[in-house]
C-alpha cells in the first residue's frame, strides 16, 4: 500500500481533538468524517485523500475510548496510521476494525508531510519513495493479524458464534 | 514467583490456573455497562453481522450519561434507540432520567460492582471499578458488542506496576492530589498498557470513594486498569449494596511487578494540571494569579457525596466571585438526593452556584456548561485536553473539589487550605 503522509511531530495527540466531543450524538462514518482532526488540524478534511497515511508520534490516540476516531479517520481516506507508539484503547479499537496502526519507534522525526510512504504489513517494512529511506517496524502479532485479515473483530468472531 | 490480583481475576476467567504477563486470553466477562455514546454503534454492527442476540442480558447494565438529560434531537434519538433495543433484550438493568447518574458513580453505588469480577464499558474511565478489587477497563465499541454477543472478550495480560503510598495527607490534600502526583512524576503514557495496582498506608487510610477517584485517572496515565486489593471498607462497601456473593482475590506478597514506584504524600500539597495535559500538575502555592470564568464540581472522578461535602465546607458563608460561575453536578441521583438532606445544595445555591442534574455534561465538553473561546476554567474532571470543556482555545485546570470551591471564592485559582480547618 502507498499513500501520501500527514506528519504530527507532537506526542499525545487525543481522541477528543481526532473527532471532538461535540460531534459524539453521530456516529455514521460518513458525517464523523467531516469533522477528523478538526481541533488539532482545522485544514485537514480538505487536504486529506483517499489512501493517505497519518504519521505521528508517541501515544497517538490517548485519551477517550471513543471508537469514532478510528472510524472518523477511516472515513476521511486515511488508510494506516503509524506513530511512535499508541495509546491502548485506540489501538485496540484499530485492531478491532481491520484498521491498520503501525507502532514504529521514531517515525515521526524522519517522515515530512508530503512523503510517499510505501508500507509492507507482512514485511514489516516503510518504504519512503519521497526520501529513498526504509525503515522497519515490528510485525504486527499474530493474533491482530488475524483479526485484520478476517475484516475486523465481529467477523472473526461471527464464525465462532453462528 | 506468586501472582498479582489482576492475573488471579484474569486466570479465574478464562478457566485457568494462572496466566503471565504478555498472554492472549478470552476472558468470561461478567459485568458490561452501556453508556449513551459507544453503545449505539454496537447494537448497529451486531445488527449488521447477525449477531443480534444478547448473550448474557443480566449481565448487561444501561445509563445514558453523557448527554442527560438529551441535549439535543441526535441525543435524543441515540437513546430512543437504546431504549427500544434493551426492551427486545430483555435488559432490565436500565437506569433512565430519574435515577440516572454519571456511569462509573452509577455502577458500584447501586451494587453492580463486586471484587474479583470482571467489567467493561465503552468508556476509558472504567478503571474507576478497579477501587473495588475488580478487573475494569476501558474498551472501543467493536469490543462491546463483541462482549455483548459471546460473553467474553480478548486481552492480553497486562503487567502489573505497583505503587506503594506511605504518609498522611495534609489538610486540603486529597485523592485527587495523589492520582495528579503520580501521573505529574510518570507521564501521560507513563503506565501505557499496564495496571497500576495502588497499596500502602495511605491507601489503607482512604474512604472507598477517595480510592475510586485514585483508580478512575489510572486512564490518564495510559493505564489499562488501576486496582486495590480489598480489604474491610471493600467489603463493606459492597455489602451495603448487594447480597450477592463475591470472591476476594490478593496480590501475593511475592507477585511479579515491572515497575515499584513509592510515594510518600506527607508533605504533598494541593495539585493543579495546567492545560492541556494531566501530567502539568503544579504545586498550588507557586502559581501565579490565574482568573477563571467558571468552576466545575462533578464528574465520574469528583462527583460524589465526600467532594460535594468538602465544597461546601469551603463554601457555607461565602459567595461565588463576582466574574466567576460555578457549576456542581452531583453525579448520581442518590447523591443529588443525600447532598439535598444534608443542605449542601442550598450552601452552594446560597453562594450563588448553581445545580444541575447528575450528567457528565460540560466534563467533556458535551453540554450544561460549554466554555467560550478565551475562557478559563478549574475543574474536579479528569482531561484538559485541548477543547475537552468546549472552545478549542478555551482552557482547563484540574484540581480537587476543595480547590475547586476555593477558587470559585476568589475568582482566580485558589489554595483550599486556608478555608479549612485542621483535621484531627
Amino acid at each position: 500500500m502507498t499513500g501520501k503522509a500527514h506528519c504530527y511531530q507532537r506526542d499525545h495527540i487525543n481522541t477528543d481533538e481526532i473527532i471532538p466531543a461535540r460531534y459524539l450524538n453521530m456516529d455514521k462514518e460518513a458525517d464523523l468524517a467531516k469533522h477528523a482532526m478538526e481541533d488539532i488540524d482545522t485544514d485537514f478534511v480538505r487536504r486529506v485523500k483517499e489512501g493517505d497515511v497519518i504519521v505521528a508520534g508517541v501515544d497517538f490516540g490517548c485519551g477517550s475510548s471513543r471508537e469514532h476516531a478510528v472510524w472518523a479517520l477511516r472515513g476521511a481516506g486515511v488508510r494506516a496510521v503509524i506513530a511512535d507508539t499508541f495509546a491502548r484503547i485506540f489501538y485496540r479499537n484499530c485492531i478491532n476494525n481491520g484498521f491498520i496502526a503501525i507502532e514504529c519507534r521514531g517515525i515521526s522525526q524522519k517522515v515530512a508531510t508530503g512523503d510517499n510512504l510505501e508500507i509492507d504489513v507482512e514485511k514489516g517494512i516503510i518504504k519512503n519513495l519521497t526520501k529513498n529511506e526504509r525503515y522497519e517496524f515490528p510485525a504486527i502479532p499474530d493474533f491482530a493479524r488475524d483479526i485484520i485479515d478476517a475484516g475486523g473483530l465481529l467477523d472473526y468472531i461471527s464464525r465462532k458464534v453462528k | 514467583m506468586g501472582n498479582t490480583i489482576t492475573e488471579k481475576i484474569l486466570a479465574a476467567h478464562c478457566s485457568r490456573d494462572s496466566v503471565k504477563p504478555g498472554e492472549l486470553i478470552n476472558a468470561e466477562i461478567d459485568v458490561i455497562m452501556c453508556h449513551d455514546v459507544t453503545t449505539t454503534p454496537a447494537i448497529d454492527m451486531l445488527a449488521e453481522k447477525g449477531l443480534s442476540k444478547v448473550a448474557y442480558p443480566e449481565r448487561v447494565v444501561i445509563m445514558p450519561d453523557h448527554f442527560v438529560p438529551n441535549k439535543d434531537i441526535k441525543s435524543a434519538e441515540m437513546v430512543a434507540r437504546i431504549r427500544r433495543w434493551a426492551r427486545e433484550q430483555n435488559i432490565e438493568k436500565f437506569y433512565d432520567l430519574g435515577r440516572h447518574g454519571v456511569c462509573h458513580a452509577l455502577l458500584p453505588e447501586q451494587g453492580h460492582v463486586k471484587p474479583g469480577t470482571t467489567i467493561i464499558c465503552g468508556d476509558s474511565h472504567t478503571s474507576t471499578h478497579g477501587a473495588l478489587g475488580a478487573f475494569s477497563t476501558g474498551i472501543g465499541s467493536t469490543d462491546l458488542a463483541a462482549a455483548l454477543a459471546t460473553g467474553e472478550l480478548w486481552f492480553k495480560v497486562p503487567e502489573t506496576m505497583l505503587f506503594r503510598l506511605s504518609g498522611k495527607l495534609g489538610k486540603g490534600v486529597y485523592a485527587k492530589d495523589v492520582i495528579l502526583e503520580i501521573i505529574r512524576r510518570i507521564g501521560v503514557d507513563g503506565a501505557l498498557y499496564k495496571t497500576m495496582e495502588f497499596t500502602g498506608e495511605l491507601i489503607e487510610a482512604l474512604s472507598v470513594e477517595s480510592r475510586m477517584t485514585i483508580c478512575n485517572m489510572a486512564i490518564e496515565a495510559g493505564g489499562k486498569s488501576g486496582i486495590i486489593n480489598p480489604d474491610q471498607k471493600t467489603t463493606d462497601y459492597v455489602k451495603a449494596r448487594t447480597d450477592e456473593p463475591f470472591e476476594i482475590y490478593q496480590s501475593d506478597p511475592d507477585a511479579e511487578y515491572c515497575q515499584i514506584i513509592e510515594i510518600d504524600v506527607s508533605n504533598l500539597e494541593p495539585l493543579v494540571a495546567f492545560p492541556h495535559l494531566p501530567s502539568n500538575g503544579q504545586p498550588v502555592s507557586q502559581i501565579p494569579d490565574i482568573p477563571v470564568d467558571q468552576a466545575y464540581l462533578g464528574s465520574c472522578t469528583n462527583g460524589r457525596i465526600e467532594d460535594l461535602r468538602v465544597a461546601a465546607e469551603i463554601l457555607k458563608g461565602k459567595k461565588v466571585a463576582r466574574n466567576t460561575r460555578m457549576i456542581v453536578v452531583p453525579a448520581t441521583t442518590e447523591i443529588w438526593k443525600q447532598a439535598n438532606r444534608e443542605g449542601l445544595l442550598d450552601i452552594f445555591m446560597n453562594a450563588g452556584a448553581t445545580v444541575s442534574t447528575p450528567t457528565c455534561g460540560a466534563c467533556l465538553g458535551g453540554h450544561m456548561g460549554i466554555l467560550a473561546a478565551g475562557e478559563r476554567c478549574i475543574s474536579s474532571t479528569n482531561r484538559n485536553f485541548v477543547g475537552r470543556m468546549g472552545s478549542p482555545k478555551s482552557e482547563v485546570y484540574l484540581g480537587s473539589p476543595a480547590t475547586v470551591a476555593a477558587s470559585a471564592v476568589e475568582g482566580k485559582i485558589a489554595d483550599p487550605r486556608k478555608y479549612l480547618q485542621e483535621k484531627p
